[in-house]
């Protein structure tokens, strides 16, 4: 055993786009600090270039990723939870660190996180029957409709939760078949990265979830306005940002959800409300009775 | 064969071959002389040569000249279809976008030439007619080029007569390997001759000559037999286009132009698909033959999807904000 004067291995995280980890493309890296200021890392510090790669990384993952059938995709979920489930006390550590929390509520949070990977799992082959309808129209036809995914999600996650919000913002839009393009919390990127490495070692295609650490300020307008993205989730944007970030938005008509004013409590029940903005509904006319 | 064995070689009983230009007319009075000439060409530095286009795809090509860039690479774009599958409807619609790359945007450089199999090169010439884009059609038995002569000059014959204007043949890999250069020699001599007025590109598939010191060769052969162009590849091959065989291809043409006086264009095919791709091979002709060659007439990129993502970067410089293919064709 080699005693107390071992030299650490300091860590400089990276990226998580398209199943690898790349570095940032401008080789930028930033401090993370604990909520006392203390180092904790080095992590990538993401650019519009990186963010332009995960997009087209999570276009690509998009067509296998939609057409899973949902109890695959439900599987795949539950197979997150039970990898994030053997890196229980890693995660509790960081975000015990990261958001200066007691260790019974960093548990806590970790536990509600975990928790919310198998409430989202359950959900992707239900969604179809709450949301779908048949619709009693005046005519020789089988109407019906269906709740489908909208494509590539921008997501510009919650800057204070660093894993329960981050779970809260990912999982609804994996869980309707949609990819992700996440730019973590800037101040707390920790337990993002880690989440990364859970990801790449579970069953989730490379491309469907891409991590980006790095500024939501500088990387919400190129996301915002990137023309290949189908809707963004403006939760984790700087304030007083969002109005601005809503109207580059408008201009390729994605779907937005606004920021709430103050981050709300992610512990809460989220129903469906975080699922529903990624979902296009298709009704098919179907001919009968001839 | 021209064989001083071979009794029909004896002089008087020649007939009467192409000369290549001076100073090399007299390199191809046989076989020996061709392969003396031929391997007597400066040895290529395989590893000077992927150091020197690795540095060269250092160079960084920014805003205005970015900007620049896409607009020439597009107008220098054989646009291709070459696919069992091929329909007239499918080269119509490829002509249409060859004369408006980009509908959102009417200032858009049109491309360069369309290039299709010989049966469909009537169909581009009708769909093409006015824009003074050209018709570009593979023949010779493409792209394996394994048929007999009579065939390949049968094949050329025929995409010429249903309206090609630019010819892209195969050279006859098997004999080059087997070192009948002459042979190659004479068949790139006689589908010039069988191309008439249209221009011809000698493929020279350099992902089955396995060395840049036979890509040297091989261009040298096609420039002394009077080729147009110098194509990299048919595209059914990997690997393709790569920049040290564009490098070397270059070379060979710069120096032919320097010995003779003659220009010959080149033409990268396969494997292109980025814009990036485009400005490196953009950066290698300007740095290695020279300004003359940054010209339509001169260098074309054999490509089909590269035109999607010169489109998509030649938005997002327009627009400011990055395009997605939602915003071009489905070829």
């Amino acid at each position: 055993m080699i005693g107390n004067d071992r030299l650490a291995v300091r860590k400089t995280y990276k990226l998580y786009v398209n199943g690898a980890f790349p570095r940032s493309e401008s080789g930028r890296t930033y401090e993370a600090t604990d909520a006392k200021g203390h180092f904790l890392a080095n992590v990538a510090q993401a650019s519009r270039k990186d963010a332009r790669d995960a997009v087209v990384a999570a276009r690509g993952a998009f067509p296998k990723w939609s057409a899973a059938t949902a109890y695959n995709r439900g599987q795949v979920l539950y197979r997150v939870a039970e990898v994030m489930e053997g890196r229980h006390l890693q995660f509790c550590e960081e975000v015990a660190h990261g958001e200066g929390l007691s260790a019974s509520k960093a548990r806590a949070a970790v536990d509600a996180a975990i928790d919310r990977w198998v409430w989202y799992a359950g959900w992707t082959d239900k969604l179809a029957a709450v949301l779908g309808s048949a619709n009693p129209v005046a005519g020789p036809y089988f109407d019906f409709s269906l709740p489908e995914p909208t494509g590539v999600v921008a997501v510009l996650a919650p800057q204070q939760s660093s894993l329960l919000g981050l779970v809260s913002v990912l999982a609804p839009v994996l869980a309707t078949g949609s990819t992700a393009v996440v730019v973590t919390s800037k101040d707390r990127p920790i337990p993002a990265v880690t989440l990364a490495e859970v990801l790449a070692t579970s069953d989730v295609p490379g491309g469907v979830v891409n991590l980006l650490t790095g500024d939501a300020g500088e990387l919400g307008p190129w996301l915002a306005e990137h023309a290949d993205v189908d809707a963004i989730d403006l939760t984790g944007a700087p304030a007083g940002r969002a109005m601005e970030l809503e109207r580059e938005a408008a201009g390729t008509i994605k779907r937005v959800i606004r920021p709430p004013a103050t981050e709300p409590d992610w512990t809460a029940d989220p129903g469906l409300s975080r699922m529903t903005p990624f979902l296009e509904t298709k009704t098919v006319w179907h001919p009968m009775g001839v | 064969m021209t064989h001083v064995l071979d009794p029909d070689a004896l002089p008087g009983a020649t007939p009467a071959v192409h000369a290549p230009l001076p100073p090399y007319d007299d390199v191809t009075r046989s076989d020996s002389a061709f392969r003396g000439f031929l391997h007597g060409l400066p040895g290529v530095d395989q590893v000077g040569a992927e150091a020197r286009v690795a540095q060269l795809g250092t160079r960084s090509i920014k805003t205005t000249s970015k900007a620049w860039a896409i607009d020439t690479a597009i107008s220098m774009v054989d646009l291709t279809t070459l696919e069992g599958a091929d329909t007239p409807g499918k080269v119509r619609s490829l002509a249409a976008k060859a004369r408006q790359p980009d509908p959102s945007d009417p200032a858009c450089p049109k491309v360069a030439a369309v290039c299709v199999y010989g049966d469909l090169a009537g169909v581009a010439r009708d769909a093409l007619a006015g824009t003074g884009i050209h018709v570009a059609a593979v023949a010779t038995a493409f792209p394996s080029g394994r048929a007999s002569r009579a065939v390949k000059i049968a094949d050329v014959r025929d995409a010429v007569e249903n309206g090609a204007d630019e010819i892209d043949m195969v050279i006859d890999r098997g004999a080059f390997l087997t070192g009948r250069y002459l042979d190659v020699f004479e068949e790139i001599v006689a589908v010039k001759e069988a191309c008439g007025d249209a221009h011809l590109k000698v493929i020279l598939e350099t992902g089955e000559l396995k060395t840049l010191d036979n890509v040297r060769r091989a261009s040298w052969i096609a420039m002394l037999a009077g080729g147009d162009f110098i194509k990299t590849s048919t595209g059914k091959v990997t690997p393709a286009a790569t920049l040290p065989v564009g490098l070397v291809m270059l070379e060979a043409v710069r120096d032919f132009r320097i010995a003779t006086g003659r220009q010959v264009g080149f033409k990268p095919a396969g494997g292109i698909k980025t814009t990036k791709d485009a400005v490196k091979h953009l950066v290698l002709i300007n740095e290695t033959a020279g300004p003359d060659w940054l010209d339509p007439d001169w260098f074309r990129f054999g490509a089909s999807s590269l035109l999607n993502d010169l489109l998509l970067q030649r938005q997002k410089l327009r627009t400011g904000h990055y395009s997605g293919p939602d915003y071009v064709s489905v070829d």
